[in-house]
Order: C-alpha cells, then sequence, then structure tokens
C-alpha cells in the first residue's frame, strides 16, 4: 500500500494543488508545509509546462509564471527532496507527458521515488497510452492516478480497475477553474467506480467553496482544490503563507463534516 | 503500443474527458470514409463547389529562367477560398453534419484553415467558431473579417505566444467544454489519431491528381514534389500517393524565419526532438525540459513547433526529406513567382518554391519538379509590403 492511502485513513480528504515554483521555490516549499499545518490530508505539486491544455487561465498563468521565474523539472524535484526530509505528507505531481517524456521516462520516475513523490496525475495520458510509463511508475514505486471524466461512461469500469493511490473523479466538463455550480452526477460515477475497486476516490474540477467541498466530499472519499487556492497564491505571491493556510483549514473543517 | 501509429509516431494523448470523442469520431470515419453516398457527395462538392481538380500548370517562364528541371505548379490557390484547406475542412464537416453535430469549432494560424472551415459551416448550416492567436488576428486581419463575413465567431487567444500552437491549446480547451453538439475540425495531419490519419485521407486527393495530370500532360510520373510544411497537410497531400513510388523524390519545406541557427525559427525537422504534445507523439521544438518553444517565421501558416506524425516517420524513414528555407527566401521566391509567372502565391508555399528554384537548377532538363502552390498570397500582401518597409493599409 502506497503513502496516498494514509491520506484517506482518517475519513474524508482534502487535497490541496499549487503549481511549483509559482511564485519561487522557497514560497511553494513554505506553503506545503502551510496546508499541511492547516489539515491537507495530500499534496498535489503542479510540474511548470509551457502548453497545459487542461488547465483553465488561473493554473495557465501560475505555470507561466513559475516558468518565467526560473523553476525547472530538476529544481522542483531538489525542493521536493528537501520537503521529505520534513514531511511525511503523501506528495503527488501534476504533470502532463512531455516533461516526463523529455527528461527521460525512468529518470523521472527514479528522481520521483528517491525524492519522495508518491504518485503522479499525468492529465493527458488517457488509459489508452498509459502503456508510455505504467511499467516504469511500478517499478519506482510511484502510483499512476487514475482519471474519469463526466464522458466516461461505459469506460468507467475498465479505467478504475485496478486503480493506484486513488481516482480522480473530473466534477465538471472543461478545464480548471472555479464554477459556480457542477451539474454532473458525482455519485452515479462513484458509485460506478466503486464496483471494480476499492482505491479512494477524490473528486476535482471547479471546487472552490467549504459548501462545496462539503458536497463533493459527502459523495465521496474527498475533494480536490486547485486552482482557488492558486488565486490566493497569485493576489498575495510570498506573502501568502497565512492566507493560504487558512482557506486550506476552512476547506478541510467543511469536509469533515461530510 | 495503441493505435493511431506511425512507426513510433502518434497515438491519442488527450484528456480522458476528450477520449470517447475521439472514438465516436474515429467509429464515425471508419463507417463513412467507404460508404459510397458519402462519397458521392463530397466528390461533387468538390468538384461542383470547390472547383477540383485543381490545375497542375506548367511553369514554362521559371523553367527557362532557372535553366535546370522542368516545373510544374499544381495549383491549389485556385481553389474556392484560396486555399487546399478547403479539402479537409469540407470533408470534416461534411462528416460532422452526418455526425449529427451541428456546431464546429477550429484553430488557425495564417486564417485559411479558419476561413475554409466557415466557409463549409456556412454551406451545410453549422455553428462555427475559430480560434486564432490574437498575433496572428494582427497579421491576418483580412481574413479574421472574411471569417466574421461567412458567419463565424472568431476568439482572438491571447494565451503563451498568441499564435498557431496557443490556438490549437484553446480550441481543444473548447472542446472538452462542450463535446456533445461539437466537432474540432483540426486543420492538418496533426492532434491525436484519428485526425492525422483522416486529414490526410481528405488532403490526399492534390497527389492523385498530380499523378493521372502528370502521366497525361507527360507519361511518367514526377522526379519530385515539394511542398512547405508546418503541420503537414498540404505536404502529405501531395506526398501521400507517391509514398510507394521510390523515384519520386518528397521534400518538406520547413520555415527557417531568421535561419535555423538563430531562436526565431519553426524548423521542427531540423530543430526538434522526439516529444508528446497536442495529442501525438512526434517531433518538437522544445528545450532539455520539454517546454515547448516560441517558434517564429514570418508566415503564420507554418509558425507551428511541431510537424506530423506521418512526416516525422517518413524523415526517419528517410523516405522524405526536409529543408529549411528562411524569411528571406520565401519573400524572395513570393516575389520571384509573382513577377515571372504572375503567380502570387500564399508565403507558405513561397516556402516550396523557394527551394524549387535551388533545386531545379541543379536538376537535368529531362527531369520534373512538382511544386505544391498550397495558397493564394492576397492575404500575404500588407505583410510582405511591411516586410520591405512600406506601409500599406488593408
Amino acid at each position: 500500500m502506497s503513502k496516498i492511502q494514509n491520506a484517506f485513513k482518517d475519513g474524508k480528504a482534502f487535497i490541496s494543488f499549487l503549481t511549483g515554483g509559482d511564485p519561487d521555490l522557497d514560497t511553494t516549499e513554505k506553503l506545503i508545509y502551510a496546508m499541511e499545518k492547516a489539515g491537507a490530508d495530500l499534496i498535489e505539486i503542479g510540474v511548470p509546462f509551457s502548453d497545459p491544455i487542461a488547465e483553465g487561465p488561473v493554473i495557465q498563468e501560475a505555470n507561466e509564471r513559475a516558468l518565467a521565474a526560473g523553476c525547472t523539472t530538476d529544481k522542483l524535484f531538489d525542493m521536493v527532496a528537501k520537503v521529505r526530509k520534513n514531511t511525511d505528507i503523501p506528495l503527488v505531481y501534476l504533470t502532463y507527458i512531455n516533461p516526463i517524456f523529455t527528461y527521460g521516462k525512468e529518470k523521472f520516475m527514479k528522481r520521483c521515488q528517491e525524492c519522495g513523490i508518491d504518485g503522479i496525475i499525468v492529465p493527458d495520458l488517457p488509459y489508452e497510452e498509459k502503456g508510455e510509463i505504467l511499467d516504469i511508475c511500478d517499478a519506482y514505486g510511484v502510483d499512476l492516478i487514475t482519471m474519469i471524466a463526466p464522458t466516461s461512461h461505459e469506460r468507467i469500469s475498465q479505467l478504475a480497475q485496478g486503480a493506484k493511490g486513488f481516482v480522480y473523479c473530473v466534477s465538471s466538463l472543461g478545464v480548471t477553474g472555479v464554477r459556480t455550480e457542477i451539474k454532473t452526477d458525482i455519485s452515479e460515477m462513484i458509485s460506478l467506480v466503486k464496483k471494480v475497486t476499492d482505491t479512494p476516490c477524490a473528486v476535482g474540477f471547479g471546487i472552490a467553496t467549504p459548501e462545496q467541498a462539503k458536497k463533493m466530499a459527502s459523495q465521496s472519499d474527498g475533494a480536490i482544490v486547485g486552482s482557488a487556492i492558486v488565486k490566493i497564491i497569485a493576489e498575495h505571491g510570498k506573502n501568502s503563507g497565512n492566507y493560504v493556510y487558512d482557506y486550506v483549514k476552512s476547506m478541510k473543517d467543511a469536509v469533515r463534516e461530510a | 503500443m495503441s493505435k493511431g501509429r506511425f512507426g513510433k509516431y502518434g497515438g491519442q494523448y488527450i484528456p480522458e474527458t476528450l477520449m470517447n470523442a475521439v472514438i465516436e469520431l474515429e467509429e464515425a470515419y471508419n463507417k463513412y470514409k467507404d460508404d459510397p453516398d458519402f462519397k458521392k457527395e463530397l466528390a461533387d462538392l468538390m468538384k461542383e463547389y470547390v472547383g477540383r481538380p485543381s490545375l497542375l500548370y506548367y511553369a514554362e517562364k521559371m523553367t527557362k529562367d532557372l535553366g535546370g528541371a522542368k516545373i510544374y505548379l499544381k495549383r491549389e490557390d485556385l481553389n474556392h477560398t484560396g486555399s487546399h484547406k478547403i479539402n479537409n475542412a469540407l470533408g470534416q464537416c461534411l462528416l460532422a453534419k452526418k455526425m449529427g453535430k451541428t456546431r464546429v469549432i477550429a484553430e488557425t494560424g495564417a486564417g485559411q484553415h479558419g476561413v475554409a472551415t466557415a466557409t463549409a459551416a456556412a454551406l451545410l448550416g453549422l455553428e462555427c467558431e475559430v480560434f486564432m492567436g490574437k498575433e496572428d488576428t494582427e497579421r491576418q486581419a483580412l481574413n479574421v473579417f472574411r471569417m466574421e463575413l461567412l458567419g463565424a465567431k472568431v476568439h482572438a487567444v491571447t494565451s503563451g505566444t498568441q499564435t498557431l500552437k496557443d490556438a490549437v491549446n484553446e480550441t481543444m480547451r473548447e472542446w472538452t467544454k462542450r463535446i456533445a453538439d461539437t466537432h474540432y475540425v483540426l486543420g492538418s495531419v496533426m492532434g491525436p489519431y484519428p485526425f492525422p490519419t483522416m486529414v490526410r485521407d481528405f488532403q490526399k486527393i492534390i497527389s492523385e491528381e498530380i499523378r493521372s495530370q502528370m502521366l497525361e500532360a507527360e507519361g511518367k510520373l514526377p522526379d519530385a514534389v515539394i511542398a512547405c510544411v508546418g503541420g503537414g497537410s498540404n505536404a502529405i497531400g501531395a506526398f501521400y500517393d507517391f509514398i510507394e513510388d521510390e523515384s519520386v523524390e518528397l521534400i518538406g519545406c520547413e520555415a527557417a524565419g531568421l535561419g535555423v541557427d538563430n531562436p526565431k525559427n519553426a524548423a521542427t525537422i531540423a530543430n526538434g526532438t522526439e516529444g508528446v504534445f497536442h495529442g501525438m507523439k512526434s517531433l518538437f521544438c522544445q528545450d532539455e525540459y520539454g517546454q515547448i518553444a516560441p517558434v517564429y517565421s514570418i508566415s503564420a501558416g507554418l509558425d507551428y513547433p511541431g510537424i506530423g506524425p506521418e512526416h516525422a516517420m517518413l524523415n526517419d524513414m528517410k523516405r522524405a526529406r526536409y529543408v529549411p528555407v528562411t524569411d528571406d527566401e520565401a519573400v524572395e521566391a513570393f516575389e520571384y513567382l509573382s513577377r515571372t509567372e504572375g503567380i502570387i502565391p500564399a508565403i507558405e508555399s513561397a516556402h516550396a518554391v523557394s527551394y524549387a528554384m535551388k533545386y531545379a537548377k541543379e536538376l537535368p532538363k529531362d527531369k520534373i519538379v512538382v511544386v505544391n502552390i498550397s495558397g493564394r498570397g492576397d492575404k500575404d500582401v500588407a505583410a510582405i509590403a511591411r516586410y520591405r518597409g512600406v506601409e500599406i493599409y488593408e
């Protein structure tokens, strides 16, 4: 069992996302500790990429800021290795396939293992292409996270079978970003997943308010929040620690009630 | 290995949200591509509406002036809407209609694919939205208004480098937002399978026509076919039917911008490395960490950091070769063809003309070279004037 399962062992999980190196790597490191202290159960770190096609404007801009500030895959690994010495919180990368492929698939996963990355989410690597890295992920103990979309329908049982770490349920059509309303029938999606796997399911995309987080977590095993946090970081930059702490705490409190 | 492969290239690297859409597209395409009614409907449109077959013109003055191989021009610029893009846009819009889609979206660089899609959508009664990099909407302002005249909505894309790559990003994002009633009319032989195959099939009519026209005119096949390459749709269209004919040299001309050694270029075969982007494994201009490079070319249509997977394979197999052509060389060829033959080519196509001018000189007079004039150059006149320091108002 991977470290990711720990995120779900005390009830519903709150998963918080930030883009690595936005606005700089020192701030990212501090924010990871702040999120953990505020109650986050798992932290997703975005590996900055020039062309993140699954992201809305908020996270696109965070990617641009991180790259402009000089963040690279190597520097991010170094920062994670440092973080790992100070905390046991499960850490997952969100990265597009090209940064993995170009870095060298094996080298990338080996570094994940060395630095303490427990899993990876690759939004542009669907089930049909997971053979690209699955064996290498397994060899280095990195969970390749399965994504389920509102359009997956009859594909769900095939996708979820053998899922590791957690199942990432995409709440809505479109890209990442805050939404006022989530219309997808999450319960139905989750029940189809649960038929084939005991791996926990967390819901992401569009969640910003404690009410939404509570609602999504009540229908699943946890809520994932990205854009709303990245917005706070965009606004407060290096001084966003307390703001992120307060926000994550309010979200974790809401998820606890679910 | 997953499906849709060209050697090791190709594949379907897209978000799960889009997987059922491309599966549905593949099924529909496989159903209709051999359907006699669909084929007839498309063939009728190609003849009556597009004006196919496009001419294969013997450029006698150019041939004599250069003093080498005989040069023929495949006149895709004479198609309705002024480029080869209409071949694919009509095919895909007709297919979208058969699939019950009511709305199409498309990316565009120079605006030719956007105009072609807006045209096909108008003809077939589909709602149309086109995504175009903001920088390109400025370089190609006339085409923006042309699309709007045709009833399309044009979105200026302000993310990233604000050019073709970003237009593709934004159209993909838009597709994930609204899938049920919407088909993405991808404009080149790129993206996730089945697009590279389907777009090539809609464009291969170019090489099929060249073959029969050349046999009629000269009684033999050409010795070389030359086309410009961005994503590579006109080139694959001009090459495809000759791939099995080893005697026919296939030459793609990439946009080298200010030069292959200058960072401001878009020559993917010359400078690219293997990567996975925009739904496909292929070659891309990128840095050591896989960050896609901000490429440059005077030609908005070739200003793309990747190349279609089938071209990457043809290059590996050495069945086709790819040569860089700079802005300066392309502009010279643009002016040369205008002056010599009275044909103003698109600045994209001028890249192919440029290499043909060089290569034809090296060949003996009994050799035959075909240059694909993929589009007409009216859209580029203002930009070329600016390049020469002349301010004119569009």
